[in-house]
């Protein structure tokens, strides 16, 4: 298709012909022989511009437009008084909002369109045309700006005199450390590392339904039900969220022919009834769905998807490690308890969560 | 009036601003219509935002709901949400506030998105553009970041899952990620600190930062002065428009309310974010089918896309590649969009300055190039809505996701093949037209029996049009003063050779006599142009 082998090469060196100046056009094609621009097409007279009835009309509908405007605005105001809200009553709420928005709204638009209907068909319709020159200042400019450098160089010594220079330059640097150390106690002292790795978990800790408390006695949990489960201790914690975005449990009971369980964690269930972290792997929302079918459960952020009959290991979407299995058993009155902690941290993917 | 203006001037100067811009030529065309509305939007997001700090409390205390709506009465949540909640059912307007906000933030970001696109597709960002773009791209964003600490404000159960979702994403950081969400929340997720932090980022620093940019953005469009479509008339040389007074002042004032009122009226008509449904936030329940805010889906699409188990223990240290890998195409695809002006200024090796656009046809590659981007960033939008197209069309999730992995990897070439073939065949139709004329759909039968269709020829304004083209040539590798081909150059070389090898050029004067040689005894309708 490159048909122009009869084109002197224009790499580097070409000129355009509107610019004096020589400003390379890189690989651009510089026609040898180009059209000519036949300028403005002649200019067509708007209905406006040649029938003065047609002109007052379009006055008239502008004006119009504004009036309108000030009734819309004094119409918003009506409506603030005359639609109240009504403790406990939705619907006032939405006559308020509908008919103040409404009176806002027909206001700021009478004012636009009348603005814009305005310039077009009374307003000169002709385009003016305006020169352009390069952007860059002009080379006396140029000449004078880079003398003022040289001035202030020159009266300064910041060439001449290093050591004033690196000093100087040092000690920008250096006053932007305290600056940056400052931003340290945004985060508490201790280590994170550590904290990440504990949940309220213990040994003999009830097992207790989320958000009510109440402890779960393991012969209610039937074949085939889920529980969402939080730590007996949580609702009295001082720091109820944090601890809960790493406590929070889901509770499913299985067949446990169903179950198939790693060496040395076989006695973590107990009648079939296991207990599962129910912060995703992933990047951490509750995995929230349980399937009871399919015994599969699925974080409904990012459709991570994981099989409790296989620990919960991960079968589909981004997620990549199962989710931690908290250890239970019942206590002597046959209500749920933990074993421990769980055995890693729960929740997202950490730098130093296998150290 | 002359005595104000006299007492103004001689304390101020102003005269001569208004000399030098009262009557600067503003092109007029729709398509420049997109970034007006992204500014006007944005003054609207001004407005409406004070209107609701002074009544939202930035604070996570927990406090107990006593408010109007009855559904949430007595149920604990953050002085924030009960705030929110305050804004929406018990000051008059004040839900309408909240959805005018919402709305117009929305609003701001489509704006910006579509006046990118404008300006890429038109090669508007050519130099003595190219900064400006970059700070239009600061400015995108900007206003996602300003999108998102908004969207995290009302201590929501939605928004605090966002929130949970850039904790997880955060810390999935090698190194620093845990320090950096430790040092964010103030601690553990969720903490009691972090709605106050974005408020001073969402109100204060990010405002203040968009601003100023704006200020740079719209500075160097009065320097640059603006551009215009390639047309009679036109030239590189000049500006052909209206004048700022009035005629421009009263289009774009006019607008203004047009964007303001338009934003009102979807306010006062339709719901958004109506958090009341959510509920506060507590990090164990969650909703089926939940979605961020439209602007984030690509974000949230790249997380989901991420097939199973790409996460590796090296010497004892986690690698989250499920993490780093959608971050790296987030950024990488960031990163094309902020500096692909530089690239292409580079590739050209075109110092000249532009003020004519590109229709988007005569760029085949760059156009191509631009569709590719989109569809990479289609398929990670639509990605972050998996589930809800499995749910609505009845497919399964895992076809869903595949399918979208494989949109996201494949789509960008597919895309890249066709247009380019739909430019240099739209080339290929406006060559033929410049050439032949217009298809009148008149046949007429020649005296030796020979059927023809009689051609329109163009008016010399049509083809102007038509031809006022600019066209490069693929680099030629040379050596350079001393002698040596550089790796770089030729890396330029056959980038260069993958932009410009296929290419159609424009009508040349001669092939137009020679049409009309060639034509010789056919019938044209009129008198042939020239």
């Amino acid at each position: 298709m490159a048909d122009h082998d009869d084109e002197a090469p224009a790499t580097g060196s070409a000129v355009e012909k509107s610019e004096p100046q020589k400003i390379s056009a890189g690989t651009a094609v510089i026609p040898t022989d180009p059209f000519e621009n036949p300028g403005e097409p002649p200019h067509r007279l708007r209905i406006t511009d040649k029938d003065p009835a047609e002109e007052k009309k379009a006055a008239r509908q502008v004006s119009t437009l504004f009036f309108l405007s000030i009734i819309f605005s004094c119409l918003a105001v009506a409506a603030y008084i005359a639609f109240p809200i009504k403790e406990g009553d939705t619907g006032s709420i939405r006559l308020n909002n509908l008919f103040l928005g409404l009176g806002i709204a027909l206001g700021l638009l009478s004012i636009g369109i009348g603005a814009v209907h305005w310039s077009k068909t009374l307003m000169p319709a002709q385009e003016i045309t305006e020169m352009r020159h390069l952007t860059k200042g002009s080379d006396a400019t140029r000449a004078k700006a880079a003398e003022v450098f040289e001035l202030g160089n020159k009266e300064s010594g910041f060439g001449r005199r290093s050591l004033i220079r690196n000093s100087l330059i040092g000690a920008m640097v250096a006053f932007v450390l305290p600056g940056v150390v400052i931003f340290r106690d945004l985060g508490p002292k201790v280590d994170p590392n550590v904290v990440l790795r504990h949940t309220l978990w213990k040994k003999g800790m009830h097992l207790t339904i989320d958000p009510t408390g109440t402890r779960i006695k393991a012969s209610d949990v039937t074949l085939g039900s889920a529980f969402h489960v939080i730590p007996e201790s949580l609702l009295k914690s001082d720091d109820l969220l944090e601890e809960k975005a790493k406590a929070a449990v889901l509770l499913m009971r299985l067949n446990p022919d169903d179950l198939h369980e790693p060496k040395g964690r076989e006695n973590w269930q107990y009648n079939g009834i296991v207990a599962y972290s129910k912060i995703c792997t992933h990047v951490g929302c509750p995995v929230a769905l349980y399937e009871q079918q399919t015994h599969h459960l699925l974080c409904p952020c990012h459709q991570s998807t994981f099989d409790v009959t296989e620990n919960c290991k991960v079968i589909f979407g981004p997620a990549s490690r199962p989710l931690p299995q908290l250890p239970i058993t019942v206590d002597a009155d046959g209500y749920l308890v933990a074993q421990s902690d769980f055995h890693e941290p729960v929740g997202p993917s950490f730098w130093e969560r296998d150290r | 009036m002359g005595a104000a203006a006299n007492y103004i001037d001689e304390r101020t100067s102003i005269s001569g601003l208004v000399k030098e811009v009262g009557r600067k030529i503003f092109p007029d065309h729709w398509s420049f219509m997109l970034g007006e509305v992204a500014l006007y939007s944005f003054v609207v997001i001004l407005l409406s935002g004070t209107f609701l700090t002074f009544f939202f409390q930035p604070s996570m205390a927990e406090v107990t709901y006593q408010g109007s709506y009855v559904p949430l009465k007595g149920i604990d949540m953050s002085a924030a949400m009960q705030s929110t909640l305050n804004i929406s059912f018990d000051i008059r307007g004040g839900l309408l506030f909240r959805q005018i906000h919402h709305w117009a933030a929305l609003l701001f970001i489509a704006a910006i998105g579509l006046h990118m696109l404008r300006i890429y597709f038109t090669g508007a960002f050519r130099k003595p553009r190219e900064l400006n773009w970059f700070i239009g791209f600061v400015l995108f964003i900007l206003a996602l970041a300003e999108g998102f600490t908004g969207y995290s404000l009302p201590d929501d159960l939605l928004s605090g899952n966002g929130l949970r979702i850039i904790d997880g994403m955060v810390k999935g950081i090698p190194v620093i990620g845990v320090w950096i969400s430790y040092l964010l929340f103030g601690g553990e997720f969720p903490g009691t600190a972090i709605v106050s932090r974005l408020y001073s980022l969402h109100i204060m620093l990010l405002p203040a930062l968009l601003i100023a940019m704006l200020g740079a953005h719209l500075l160097l469009l009065v320097i640059n002065k603006h551009t215009q479509w390639a047309g009679p008339g036109k030239t590189n040389d000049n500006v052909v428009g209206v004048p700022v007074m009035p005629v421009f002042a009263a289009k774009a004032g006019g607008f203004f309310f047009i964007v303001f009122g338009v934003i009102v009226l979807i306010a006062s008509l339709f719901t958004i974010n109506p958090i009341w449904n959510y509920g506060p936030y507590d990090p164990s329940p969650v909703s089926a089918g939940t979605q961020p805010d439209w602007y984030i889906g690509f974000a949230d699409g790249a997380l989901r896309l991420a097939p199973p188990h790409w996460e590796v223990v090296w010497g004892g240290y986690t690698v989250s590649f499920n993490i780093l890998v959608p971050i790296v195409v987030l950024v990488g695809l960031l990163g094309t969009v902020a500096f692909y002006p530089f690239i292409e200024g580079w590739i050209t090796g075109d110092k000249r300055e532009h003020h004519i656009l590109d229709r988007p046809r005569n760029a085949p590659t760059r156009t191509a190039v631009g569709a590719a981007l989109m569809t990479l960033y289609a398929a990670l939008w639509g990605a972050a809505s998996s589930d809800l197209m499995a749910t609505h069309f009845k497919l399964s999730i895992d076809q869903v996701i595949h399918v979208m992995q494989f949109l996201t990897v494949i789509g960008p070439f597919i895309a890249f093949w066709i247009t380019k073939r739909v430019c240099l065949g739209l080339q290929k139709k406006d060559r033929e037209i410049a050439l032949h004329g217009h298809e009148s759909g008149r046949i007429v039968r020649l005296p030796g029996g020979e059927y023809i269709e009689v051609h329109t020829p163009l008016t010399e304004y049509e083809r102007w049009t038509l031809v006022s083209f600019n066209e490069y040539e693929p680099l030629m590798v040379r050596p350079n003063e001393r002698g040596v081909v550089t790796p770089l150059e030729r890396i330029r070389a056959s980038i260069s050779g993958f932009f410009f090898e296929d290419r159609i050029s424009p009508v040349t004067k001669a092939e137009i006599e020679a049409s009309h040689h060639e034509s010789h005894g056919a019938i044209e309708e009129g008198s042939g142009g020239h």
